[in-house]
């Protein structure tokens, strides 16, 4: 079998970038929720919020370089794997990227130094500022990157010679059309992902009676935001697939398996829940819909039409299987997260939250819902783009680096098993601190006075991990 | 006038910044990644979490450098980033993973104590490695990538020739004398005397690295010694071994004496230097020989949208590392962490 280097070069990327944004979707809401609670103790000196930010300090620890070292790794795949994407859009995107580094990755990186190992070295004041600067660090990496990635699936602002794009407007670059409902929605995915992992942690230490006190703070503070955001999130991602419908019909028609037909899809348009995508045939199999809910959705009126599939040149259109599937996926997590918010925030208001031992059995295993719904949102994001990689500029298969086959089959084995790995390994650990949760200031223990340790952000839990006889 | 400054010195400065970013790059995770490498030469556990956390406040901030420097590249000059890249394939990949093993150990080695020996291999291999392949790709992009139609048209191996490992045997040392200078001033007991006695092979062998260098490549490229022994050239470049000379000797001598700061200072100026050297070897070309930095370079409109950025961030940069440092200042005792 002839080894395709384009199709082993998008895997690596997929399966690398895969693997990274499991840890920004955790870490920039895990910053913001740090600083909070330690901005809490500083105001009430309530020594509750002070041991929680100790210990969500130590799980940041370990997610953090995770998401460091897999995100070094992709800046350098831009060149390794894809020189030909790197020469003709790094007029446009080098800059944003450039920025990023100037503006995001220096603070959060050096900061992070401060945040994990300054606790008794700088005044609690200046500590609360180091975890400022780490979470506006990670918050303004997201910006820069996904005003990247934006302009990629609609380029604006820019103009295109002898194959190589240049910019004209750099406003416009960096505010391309899709860019705001993006970020707004990627930032509260975040921020939802983690306050999912938060509250599941509370329930799993209310249920072994680890901490009471704080894991009722958590579970309090974690619904209170959830409350909010969740729903709003619906509302962002109607305004992303808005927003899309206008920049990006093709993807639409595909996340929504609309095939139509090629003289104009006529209306009233059903909305598929289930199909199976049958491309040869080009139609929907065993196809289960609502009828007029899709017209509804995507065009505010009961008979309103969007354009099918059929009307776009074949070799122009993604393959449709991914990006319908990842999308139903991510909305049935959307509808798993509403269940669990509105069931959390009856039974807070009758005031059974945390006596509710059912409802903690099931929130417990919530934890990985937030990351489900961000990596199946990137999937129809990403693989809805397709053919393009800079739409309209660059196709992915013209993109690649002149590197053999068998290089990158090498790396890409060498990155599924490092990656595999350390991703247990960090999984095991993460998991191992929640089991044994913070460690709780008794009345007149003043700081952590065992002190003269070695240096980790995570290491008290080790320790106490082994005291414990583990 | 304008054009002449958009197209001719706009890219001298952005070579001049990239420069900068791998000099710092090399000297400050060249002290981290040197603790690594010198990592199986103690077997004591308190003097390893001594040599770790000297570091770990660091050592995400100094590779950042490391972004920096490739993103920079890219950035500037696309042109040279889309050539290099490919054409040192696997040491760069191999390089990332050696990383990625090692940025994880930080955390990794102390939260799964007592259990900690297989991260204990990660971080010192990790190190080692990570440091070789740099050395690989320094040594492969002097020695010259061959070009076609503007696309690297060698293959996954031509990076292998001894002149590039060399310069990853060097390049290993070299990070590793600088970690040892950063152990003589960061640290005091054993670990200091230890420190001193790992210094004097270092020395050697990084100096034993120059001296091989300067006679290879002049006599391998000719471009080279064309560039460094014609007069009057030679007598303006002479300055540059001189110096190189007066600095090897102040670093034998801050080792013998266990002088922390100068050995340190001594190496960071011979990297400095060696550096320079390299400079003067190439300029102006960024892929040696076929692509110069004029013809790499980004549009000018991108250029100047980044140094626009860059001139008032580098120096905050600087100085909120140089904060972190001052955090973190002091000798750290055996057994000691900053807790
Ligand atoms: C700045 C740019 C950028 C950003 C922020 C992302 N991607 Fe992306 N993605 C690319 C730039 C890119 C790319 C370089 O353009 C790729 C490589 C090959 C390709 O087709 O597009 C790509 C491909 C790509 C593919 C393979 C698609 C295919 O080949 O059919 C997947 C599954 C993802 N990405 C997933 C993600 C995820 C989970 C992201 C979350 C962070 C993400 N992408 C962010
Ligand atoms: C495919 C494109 C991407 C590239 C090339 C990339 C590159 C990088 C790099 C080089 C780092 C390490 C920085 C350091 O040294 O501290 C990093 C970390 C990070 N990236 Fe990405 N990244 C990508 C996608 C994303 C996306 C989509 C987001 C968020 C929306 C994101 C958010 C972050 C954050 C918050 C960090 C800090 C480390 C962490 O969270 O653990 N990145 N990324
Ligand atoms: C009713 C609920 C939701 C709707 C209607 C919705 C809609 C969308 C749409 C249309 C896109 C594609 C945008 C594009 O490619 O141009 C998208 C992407 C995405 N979604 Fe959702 N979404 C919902 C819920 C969620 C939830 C709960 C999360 C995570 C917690 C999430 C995370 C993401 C992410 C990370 C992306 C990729 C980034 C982006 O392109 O914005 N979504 N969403």
């Amino acid at each position: 079998m002839e080894l395709d280097p384009v199709v082993l070069a998008r895997l690596q990327f997929a399966f690398t970038v895969t693997f990274h944004i499991i840890f920004p979707s955790f870490t920039i809401g895990l910053a913001a929720w740090i600083t909070t609670l330690e901005g809490m103790w500083l105001k009430t000196r309530n020594d509750r919020y002070h041991d929680l930010a100790r210990f969500w300090t130590k799980v940041f620890a370990v997610s953090f370089g995770m998401g460091v070292v897999s995100g070094i790794v992709l800046s350098y795949q831009f060149g390794t794997n894809w020189s030909r994407f790197s020469e003709v859009t790094g007029n446009v995107i080098g800059p944003l990227i450039g920025y990023e580094v100037l503006t995001a990755f220096f603070l959060e990186a050096t900061f992070l130094g401060v945040m994990l190992f300054g606790w008794d070295r700088v005044p609690p004041w200046l500590h609360f500022c180091a975890c400022l600067a780490v979470a506006v660090g990670t918050t303004a990496s997201a910006f820069w990157i996904l005003s990247a990635n934006s302009w990629m699936q609609f380029p604006t602002g820019h103009e295109v010679r002898d194959g190589i794009a240049y910019p004209v407007d750099w406003l416009k670059i960096i505010f391309s059309p899709t860019f705001p409902t993006r970020l707004g929605h990627m930032v509260v995915a975040a921020y939802i992902t983690t306050a999912f992992v938060v509250f599941a942690s509370g329930a799993r230490w209310m249920l072994a009676g680890i901490a009471p006190e704080n894991a009722k703070t958590m579970l309090r503070m974690s619904l209170g935001i959830l409350i909010v955001l969740v729903p709003l999130q619906g509302f962002l991602g109607d305004a992303s697939g808005e927003n899309t419908l206008k920049y990006q019909p093709v993807k639409v028609a595909a996340m929504e398996g609309v095939w139509g037909s090629e003289e104009g899809t006529e209306g009233p348009l059903p909305w598929v829940v289930f199909a199976w995508p049958n491309e040869a045939e080009e139609r929907n199999d065993y196809e289960i819909a609502i009828p007029y809910l899709g017209s509804l959705i995507l065009t505010r009126s009961l008979d309103g039409t969007i354009k099918g599939l059929k009307e776009f040149s074949e070799d122009l259109r993604p393959t449709v299987a991914i990006p319908f599937f990842t999308f139903r996926i991510m909305l049935a997590m959307w509808g798993i997260m509403m269940l669990a918010v509105i069931t959390g925030g009856y039974l807070w208001y009758k005031g059974r939250l945390f006596d509710s031992r059912t409802y903690l059995r099931l929130a417990r295993f919530l934890w990985p819902i937030g990351f489900i719904a961000v990596l199946a949102g990137w999937y129809t994001t990403e693989t809805g783009r397709q053919p393009w990689l800079a739409t309209g500029i660059l196709r992915t298969a013209d993109a690649v680096s002149p590197v053999s086959a068998g290089a990158v089959l090498t790396s890409l084995i060498l990155f599924v098993v490092v990656y595999g790995i350390v991703f247990s390994a960090g999984t095991y650990y993460i998991n191992r601190l929640l089991k044994v949760g913070p460690h709780v200031r008794t009345k007149g223990e003043d700081e952590d006075v065992s002190g003269r340790r070695p240096l980790s952000g995570a290491k008290d839990v080790g320790r106490e991990v082994i005291e414990a006889g583990e | 006038m304008e054009t002449l400054w958009f197209t001719y010195y706009l890219p001298l400065i952005w070579a001049a910044l990239i420069g900068v970013a791998v000099v710092l790059y090399v000297l400050l995770d060249g002290f981290d990644l040197g603790m690594g490498i010198l990592f199986p030469f103690t077997k004591d556990e308190a003097e390893r979490d001594q040599m770790m956390s000297s570091v770990a406040p660091f050592w995400d901030g100094n590779e950042t450098w490391l972004v920096l420097g490739g993103g920079g590249l890219w950035v500037a000059f696309p042109q040279a980033f889309a050539i290099i890249m490919p054409s040192v394939y696997l040491p760069i990949i191999f390089m990332l993973l050696a990383l990625v093993f090692r940025g994880v150990a930080f955390e990794f080695r102390f939260v799964s104590k007592p259990n900690h020996r297989k991260w204990d291999v990660a971080f010192a291999l990790g190190s080692t490695v990570a440091a070789f392949c740099q050395g690989i790709v320094l040594g492969a992009i002097v020695y010259g990538v061959p070009v076609e139609d503007g696309q690297f048209s060698g293959g996954s191996f031509t990076w292998f020739h001894p002149f590039a490992l060399l310069c990853g045997v060097g390049l290993v040392a070299g990070y590793a004398l600088l970690g040892s200078g950063w152990l003589m001033m960061r640290t005091e007991g054993e670990l200091a005397a230890k420190a001193k006695r790992w210094g004097r092979p270092l020395v050697i062998a990084l100096l034993a690295f120059i001296v091989a260098v300067s006679v290879w490549t002049p006599l391998a490229i000719p471009p080279i010694a064309d560039r460094w022994f014609r007069l009057p050239e030679f007598l303006y470049l002479l300055p540059v071994p001189l110096l190189t000379a007066g600095f090897a000797w102040l670093a034998i001598r801050g080792v013998e004496k266990g002088k922390g700061p100068q050995t340190f200072l001594s190496t960071v100026a011979l990297f400095v230097l060696c550096f320079a050297g390299l400079a003067i070897s190439t300029f102006p070309y960024l892929v040696p020989r076929s692509v110069t930095l004029w013809e790499a370079a980004a549009a000018p409109e991108s250029q100047l949208f980044l140094l626009l950025g860059a001139v008032p961030m580098v120096p905050i940069i600087l100085i909120y590392t140089g904060f972190v440092y001052w955090t973190f200042r002091g000798t750290l005792k055996p057994g000691e962490g900053y807790h």
